[in-house]
């Protein structure tokens, strides 16, 4: 194994940036400040790379199977032995994947945003943020204690918090930053319970002595997991679901899911960045990061991950359908590929032939950065052309924005797993898993992804189809090169990603997973798949009133769906009227009356006594020396004649 | 009843009744002499118990030291003929009853305590005798203390003289 | 009258410390407080030199504190002086009821 300490330069190049620009931006850096954190980024993009490749092709592999390499380790705060909060770099597949894919997404929207984000009052500030969010979720992904993951999983709540709420003069950005931190908040203090309860009962934060305690059957620690219950269920399985829903609040799963479309309140290549490729796929990262514990200990939990990602993506499908704005559609529809990801893992076993799930959720999760990511920044140039994230102001671009209007299109066809873009590849391979495990899931799946198709091309007809939209006056085109290079980037990525073997790098045991490919399997899916894409066609091609029609002969559900189920409304009757009123008031008065009440009863007490007894400092020394010998004739006499 | 009785009692009255008088006394400069009359009569007392070569330290550096000092300051600080400040009368009352009481506490400790005198043979506080066994650096010897306080005299006489200097006026 | 001994000299050392402490709660004038101090001191002196003489003949421990004593009364009273005479300068008066400035 040569040296790898250079991959912590890594993450600390963004970091670097972060500093840099955060602390002498404004005053130093104030039109240059993109190009330092483009070039920082490319760096790190570069040594991601170097490192992928020596990784899976070097020294990553002995005897056929791909180790877990600890570069760098430091132990930072020691509880007890064994128990510590440690500084460490882990390399295994999934971690190396990911770190491509983070410098790779980040180094796009960096590059994007020196176009899209120019003339920015806060533009340094705007990259500060971003190297600061691509620092914490790069030590997230190579993080070998699980504490701290928890740090950098809370920086990537931080920095997110930043993003979106960069445009802090709109009260509606102020309002969703504060919701999306709130909720992952909500869902973290989960994340944080059951790593207690992992740790206490395994005795370590260390990724690779956690998997290895609570896995090896004949271990004392997995016994006495196991034995203890509450509820009825037992304490590891209270930790892993804990755990579980700190990633699912990151992740946006049902029914933790209420931030993300309002974090579309960010700037577009924030949303790219950070609410499509990376850091909403850090739930999907920490359950497959303790898959075998999943997986071999706790059966119940993963299939609870499973249920729960499975309805996440149907219910976002749904929504998705019938949102007008643009941008919104992608984060539905990010929220159902990635309940695509969860599920896919929560079918999946563990090692060999039943470890399918878990290759092809990695699988996902990396064609999904590139095409989610491709359509995030394809949905930022319409916008930045027609100034609007409403479909009803959008329509025939396609003679505007060739570019952007084929790179959407491959994206498209790409998420609706039309081979032979990556979608096909990846969610082929979850149907597949999904239908060899749990026949619910496949059939809930299968709709769902004729719906993602469905409302994919909606919303590529209703942009670049349809009617004609009112261009006024001069347009300034699609932008240079730095706004289109990173579409054409992205769009390769889509188109091509899904041909590489991806079973021989990632497997939930480090071995070759020979993916086969059945041709009479994967007629089912890509028939529905087209089938979505007709109806669409069909629908929204030309401008006409079916779609009105079908919505109101649907007028129940569509206005449900349309109203996202009523979940928003759900959480704001829970907070307003139970939770405030109930509890808030109360606590509210006692904190006043009682609490306050207390506390200014001592003041005024500590106040009128000292009034009082300050004639005694009266600085005169010969009163002093009474109150001495008063005091001690008061001493002899107890000590002498009370207390003998 | 022997005449060393008597002096001793003598004694006592001189000491007890010019100390009181030293504190009373509202005119500053009788104060100072009743102090040296106290101040002798302690001395005398020394004598009376046998210890002459305190008794002539007594009179040395107290009578012919401090109270000289005292009556200096008192030339440095004192109007000629005026009478002291009078004290509030509770203060007095008030004074007089707490060190009353501390006197009788204490006299009733003193009074109800059995000392017990020891039975080794006793020493002749010669001078020579003190000075061998205060210099000395054996188990008794009180070398140390003796230089510290020697020390202690330097820095008390350096700290008077930093004190009591005139600040020069400063050039503003 | 009775022989005197241990006690009556205790008796006249405790009147004496008493009659000093009577003085510097009662004085106003800083250089007669400094008087009582001197007879707060000498009483003790003269305990130290009647246990000395009554109680441990074999030892002279009494003696030294004794000198000590004295030793540093000296001291004491010169850098009291020292300090009277300085703020009679700076208040014209050696009054102790005017110097309050360390009041709350």
């Amino acid at each position: 194994m040569p040296n790898l300490t250079y991959i912590a330069l890594i993450p600390l190049l963004p970091l670097a940036g972060f500093l840099l620009l955060g602390i002498f931006g404004r005053n130093y850096f104030k039109t240059t400040s993109g190009i330092i954190g483009t070039t920082l980024l490319l760096i790190a993009t570069v040594l991601a790379i170097y490192t992928a490749y020596g990784y899976f092709f070097e020294y990553g592999k002995v005897a056929g199977v791909y180790q877990k390499l600890v570069p760098l380790h430091y132990t930072w705060l020691e509880f007890s032995k064994g128990v510590s909060i440690d500084m460490g770099i882990i390399l295994d597949p999934i971690s190396v994947m990911m770190l491509v894919v983070v410098t790779f997404v980040s180094l796009m929207v960096h590059i994007y945003s020196l176009v899209y984000m120019k003339g920015e009052e806060r533009f340094p500030t705007y990259y500060a943020f971003l190297g600061l969010f691509t620092f914490s979720m790069l030590g997230l992904v190579v993080s070998s204690n699980i504490f701290q993951m928890y740090i950098f999983w809370e920086l990537v709540g931080v920095s997110s918090f930043l993003l979106i709420g960069y445009y802090y003069d709109r009260p509606s950005a102020v309002a969703a930053c504060k919701k999306a931190f709130i909720v992952t908040r909500f869902a973290d203090a989960g994340f944080l319970i059951g790593i207690l309860i992992l740790s206490f009962y395994s005795g370590t934060l260390d990724f690779n002595t956690l998997i290895q305690k609570l896995t090896s059957p004949d271990s004392v620690e997995l016994k006495n997991a196991v034995a203890a219950s509450f509820l009825g269920v037992s304490a590891l399985t209270w930790g892993l679901v804990l755990v579980f829903i700190g990633g699912a609040g990151k992740s946006a799963m049902f029914p933790l899911h209420i931030w993300l479309p309002d974090a579309m309140e960010g700037p577009t290549p924030v949303s790219a960045l950070i609410h499509a490729a990376t850091m909403v796929v850090a739930g999907v990262f920490l359950v497959a990061r303790l898959f075998p514990v999943f997986a071999i200990s706790a059966p119940e939990a993963l299939n609870l991950v499973g249920y729960v990602g499975a309805i996440s993506a149907l219910i976002a499908a749904v929504i998705a359908c019938t949102q007008t704005d643009i941008k919104r559609v992608l984060a539905y529809s990010t929220m159902s590929q990635i309940g695509f990801m969860m599920f896919a893992l929560g079918v999946s076993g563990h090692g060999g032939e039943n470890g399918l799930g878990y290759t092809a959720s990695m699988f996902h999760l990396f064609t999904h950065a590139m095409f989610k990511a491709l359509l995030f920044l394809g949905a930022g140039s319409v916008i930045h052309f027609i100034h609007s994230n409403e479909m009803k102001d959008m329509g025939g671009l396609r003679k505007y924005l060739p570019i952007t209007h084929i790179t959407f299109l491959i994206a498209c066809l790409a998420i609706a797993g039309v081979p032979p873009f990556a979608g096909f590849f990846s969610k082929e391979e979850i149907l597949l898993a999904a239908y060899q495990h749990n026949s619910i899931i496949y059939y809930v799946a299968l709709f769902t992804s004729g719906l993602t198709a469905f409302y994919m091309f909606r919303l590529y007809f209703s942009i670049f189809w349809n009617k004609k939209a009112d261009i006024h006056g001069e347009h300034h085109g699609e932008g240079g090169f730095a706004l289109l290079m990173p579409l054409i980037l992205l769009a390769v990525g889509a188109a091509a990603a899904g041909f590489i073997p991806f079973g021989n790098f990632v497997s939930s045991d480090g071995t070759k997973l020979e993916s086969a490919f059945h041709l009479q399997f994967s007629i089912l899916p890509v028939a529905i798949g087209l089938i979505g894409i007709f109806t669409a066609m069909w629908l929204y091609k030309k401008k006409n009133d079916k779609p009105d029609k079908i919505a109101a002969s649907l007028s129940g559900l569509y206005k449900a769906a349309y109203r996202k189920f009523y979940i928003d409304e759900l959480y704001t009757f829970i907070t307003k009227k139970i939770l405030f009123n109930l509890i808030g008031r109360p606590a509210a008065w006692f904190d006043k009356n009682i609490v306050d009440g207390l506390v200014n009863a001592t003041g005024k007490a500590t106040q009128t006594i000292s009034e009082k007894i300050k004639g005694m400092q009266s600085g005169k020394v010969q009163q002093y020396a009474i109150y001495f010998l008063i005091g001690v004739i008061a001493l002899a006499v107890l000590f002498i004649y009370v207390w003998k | 009843m022997s005449g060393s009785t008597i002096i001793f009692y003598l004694l006592a009255a001189l000491i007890l009744v010019s100390g009181a008088m030293s504190v009373t006394s509202r005119q500053i400069f009788r104060a100072a002499i009743y102090l040296l009359f106290s101040l002798i009569g302690i001395a005398g007392m020394f004598f009376w118990l046998q210890y002459e070569f305190i008794a002539a330290v007594q009179i040395v550096v107290y009578v012919g030291g401090i109270v000289v000092l005292i009556i200096f300051s008192i030339f440095l600080t004192q109007q000629a003929g005026e009478k002291l400040a009078k004290q509030k009368l509770g203060r007095q009352v008030f004074s007089a009853l707490a060190a009353f009481c501390g006197f009788a506490l204490t006299l009733l400790q003193v009074y109800q305590h059995d000392f017990i005198k020891t039975t080794a043979v006793a020493i002749e506080p010669t001078v020579s005798n003190i000075g061998n066994q205060m210099l000395g650096v054996n188990d008794n010897g009180y070398a140390l203390p003796f230089e510290v306080v020697s020390i202690l005299l330097l820095a008390a006489m350096i700290g008077c003289i930093v004190i009591a200097m005139k600040s020069k006026p400063e050039a503003a | 009258m009775m022989e005197p001994g241990l006690y009556h000299i205790l008796f006249i050392s405790t009147a004496l410390f008493f009659i000093g402490v009577y003085g510097f709660f009662t004085r106003r004038n800083l250089v007669t407080m400094l008087m009582s101090i001197e007879l707060v001191l000498n009483s003790v002196n003269l305990n130290f030199i009647a246990f000395n003489k009554y109680l441990w003949p074999n030892r002279l421990d009494g003696v030294f504190f004794t000198i000590f004593i004295i030793a540093i009364a000296a001291a004491e009273a010169a850098t009291a002086i020292a300090i009277i005479i300085n703020l009679y300068r700076s208040h014209r008066s050696i009054d102790v009821e005017n110097a309050e400035e360390m009041k709350y």
